[in-house]
């Protein structure tokens, strides 16, 4: 009997690390932050989630085969797609716009671009950023949380659109817990340190980036108070908008952030540094979604600057 | 200590620590290449029709970085032909057809060993390559170029590599004879001291080791953590000296050769007996193998009489690997020879040799993380693919040790050193010219 043998070259086993079990890691890892999102606001911010998931998928799907690619769907990348767009989104978003929201995200910025690791700014905050643009008011009307006791709650403003436009902060526990206004699963820095705990256990994301970004924002907002240097309030704003979900969850996004740890730390101070600008010192309330989507694009650069000291080698020579 | 950056943790697999070596015996055919070795071929210096005997000469080259070949059994040749070998091209091998009485050679005896130079064409003549893997002819190694200085001799025993266990098996059942090769090495080349590094995963080996060199102060044993490829030869001298031997470059430039735990034990096996290498203990393993085991084999056993030795198979074995899972090379047939730096066989089944498909980089940086060489694979796999060779070779295209540690890490499973091999050769072919 002779044995037809498999012929290959080396190496013979593989981990069994795959892109879907990472992306289930990111969906389980979000689990949390959506559940909160849901208790803070409503069973409208539950049928967001899905709405946004299920269009993201269908994208997918459809982007894939009119390109005549192949099918995606179970890497598992669409999904977490249409969930990280919907925690970035008012929970009473109009579905329709949640739609278009998907669209950019999906067809637009990620399958254009060449499909998973092509894109060069993350999906779900590029897409957030132009429903801003395109949809200003009803991108900007939060609902209130649950238990709020406040009469208008279909314009109850998040904790910096407080601090812009004057009016009383929320409490620092209020802030952890989520139960302030903002997008759908940004306000519980609890959930969302759950899920980041959860994430580096599992070694689906290093420390760097969320660690160095958020304690760049502390540092920075506790050196630039509003009355002076070292007036600032660090807890305020580590707790405050989007600065939980865009370090853990955005800027960690493989494809959009750099290669190597020292490229990581670079970035990181960077978001973190845009942050603050964008928070301190320009109109706008919010600036994670805009520090990090500038971040983003700067990432060809930080890679083509930290490349790694090769073994026994000179790192320029 | 020094620990190198990056590399994986694969499943040891060492399912055969506990298995003494059982010997073969011979087999029904042995079919004995002229290289096996990296170097310059040997010419057969029997015809068919001659009969050989244990320990006879068969295959010699003029040739400096050569190493000879010596028949494994007595018998008659019945063959000497090109065959196709596993490196897909023909090599001449000599095939013997054993009369099973393996009588030794007459003129095999204890080489007279007084100086340097005969001590190494003492090893020359005893047919020695490096056993752990790459197959480098022991005299040159040990002959380092003018200029060079080495101080240390580094001992690997660190066996890295999943499933193996033939070095750990030496270090086991013949202590003695690596400490006694290793002061024959260092009395000889005139190298001040030897470190040992074995991996911390072999507590028995590093005990049985540290205690057989306790009042040798030139010997030293060192743990080192288990992580592959911590006994790749750039990994292994950085943690024990600190030393990077940068690319292009050789131990010896850094001051160290390195040798393998067996290659020591073999140095002191001929000086005392002068049998030159015809067999090799193998780590009998992998998915497919009925009893997986250590066995000791002559030299040019066909690879399907080991297996059958080990019970056969009990399943089909569709993938044979001839070496480590990391590194080793798949045969195409099981009528293909053990050779002399043959480690291991592993058998897969066809689960396990499953090739996973394939899917776009996610850039998750796994395989920078994992390159020992400070590479950046991923880039290395794309500039590949687009041809884009220059560009490769300006990012180092030519240091990577070719461990495998990327693909081991990859979740989108993509086939980089695979690509990189690709790419190193074709500069290789297209700089030479």
């Amino acid at each position: 009997m002779e044995n037809r043998l498999s012929m290959s070259s080396s190496p013979h086993i593989r981990s069994d690390a795959s892109t879907s079990k990472i992306m289930l890691d990111v969906l389980i890892a979000l689990l949390p932050a959506s559940l909160a999102g849901v208790y803070f606001f409503g069973l409208d911010a539950a049928l967001t989630i899905i709405v946004c998931v299920v269009s993201s998928v269908a994208f997918e799907y459809l982007a894939r085969r009119i390109l005549k690619r192949s099918n995606t769907l179970s890497d598992l990348s669409a999904a977490v797609t249409g969930l990280l767009l919907a925690l970035n989104l008012p929970p009473a978003i109009p579905k329709w716009m949640a739609v278009v929201g998907s669209f950019f995200a999906i067809v637009v910025i990620k399958q254009l671009f060449g499909g998973i690791g092509q894109n060069f700014i993350n999906p779900a905050l590029g897409a957030r950023v132009i429903l801003l643009v395109a949809y200003g008011t009803k991108m900007t009307q939060w609902t209130a949380p649950r238990g709020f006791s406040g009469t208008d709650a279909i314009a109850s403003a998040t904790p910096l659109g407080v601090l812009k436009e004057g009016g009383e902060l929320p409490g620092y526990l209020d802030m952890f817990l989520g139960n302030v206004g903002g997008s759908l699963g940004e306000t519980s820095a609890l959930a969302l340190i759950i899920g980041g705990l959860y994430l580096l256990i599992r070694k689906v994301i290093s420390w760097e980036i969320p660690v160095i970004y958020i304690g760049t924002v502390a540092l920075l907002s506790w050196i630039l108070g509003p009355e002076g240097f070292m007036t600032g309030d660090p807890l305020f704003h580590i707790l405050a908008g989007g600065l939980m979900i865009g370090a853990i969850f955005m800027a960690t996004d493989y494809t959009t952030s750099p290669m190597t740890r020292k490229g990581a730390i670079i970035y990181a101070i960077g978001c973190g540094l845009l942050t603050i600008i964008f928070r301190l010192y320009t109109n706008m309330p919010e600036g994670v979604s805009y520090a990090i989507l500038l971040m983003n694009t700067a990432v060809p650069l930080i890679d083509r600057y930290t490349v790694p000291k090769r073994f026994g080698g000179d790192k320029h020579a | 200590m020094k620990l190198f950056k990056g590399g994986v943790h694969p499943p040891q697999q060492k399912n055969t620590t506990e298995m003494k070596t059982v010997a073969m015996g011979v087999p029904s055919v042995v079919v004995i290449p002229m290289v096996q070795h990296l170097g310059a071929p040997c010419q057969p210096k029997v015809k068919r029709g001659d009969t050989v005997k244990v320990g006879q000469l068969i295959g010699d080259s003029e040739a400096y970085v050569s190493a000879p070949v010596h028949s494994s059994v007595s018998g008659t040749v019945t063959r000497v032909d090109n065959v196709v070998l596993s490196g897909n091209q023909p090599v001449m091998c000599v095939e013997i057809k054993p009369d099973g009485l393996q009588e030794v050679f007459e003129e095999i005896k204890p080489p007279a060993v007084d100086s340097r130079e005969s001590f190494l064409s003492a090893i020359r003549a005893s047919g020695l390559t490096g056993l752990g893997g790459a197959g480098f002819p022991a005299h040159v190694k040990l002959n380092p170029p003018k200029g060079t200085k080495v101080d240390t001799l580094i001992i690997n025993g660190a066996e890295c590599e999943p499933y193996i266990t033939s070095d750990y098996r030496e270090c086991i059942e013949n202590t003695d004879g690596i400490v006694e090769g290793i002061l024959h090495v260092l009395k000889w080349t005139g190298i001040e001291k030897a470190m040992i590094g074995i991996e911390d995963n072999k507590p028995e080996a590093i005990k049985a080791l540290s205690q057989a060199v306790s009042d040798i102060p030139s010997i030293t044993v060192h743990s080192l953590p288990a992580r592959y490829p911590q006994g790749a030869e750039k990994t292994l001298i950085y943690a024990l000296t600190g030393r990077e031997v940068s690319s292009g470059k050789l131990p010896a430039d850094v001051g160290c050769i390195v040798m393998n735990v067996t290659t020591a034990s073999f140095v002191a096996s001929y000086l005392k007996t002068g049998m030159p290498l015809i067999k090799k203990r193998v780590t009998i393993d992998g998915s497919a193998v009925k009893n997986p085991q250590n066995v000791e084999v002559l030299i040019g056993t066909p690879l399907r009489e080991v297996f059958e030795f080990c019970g056969g198979f009990k399943s089909n074995p569709e993938k044979v690997v001839m070496g480590g899972p990391m590194m080793g090379v798949s045969q195409f047939s099981l009528d293909l020879p053990v050779l002399k730096h043959t480690n291991a066989l592993l058998a897969l089944d066809e689960t396990q040799s499953r090739i996973p498909e394939g899917s776009a980089c996610i850039r998750c940086a796994r395989c920078v993380r994992a390159c020992p060489m400070g590479l950046l694979p991923f880039e290395l796999d794309r500039l590949v693919d687009a041809k884009k060779y220059e560009e490769a070779q300006k990012i180092h295209i030519m240091d990577c040790i070719e461990c495998g540690c990327c693909v081991y890490a990859c979740p989108a499973k993509r086939l980089m050193v695979q690509s990189i091999r690709i790419g190193k050769d074709y500069i290789r072919r297209n700089t030479k010219k």
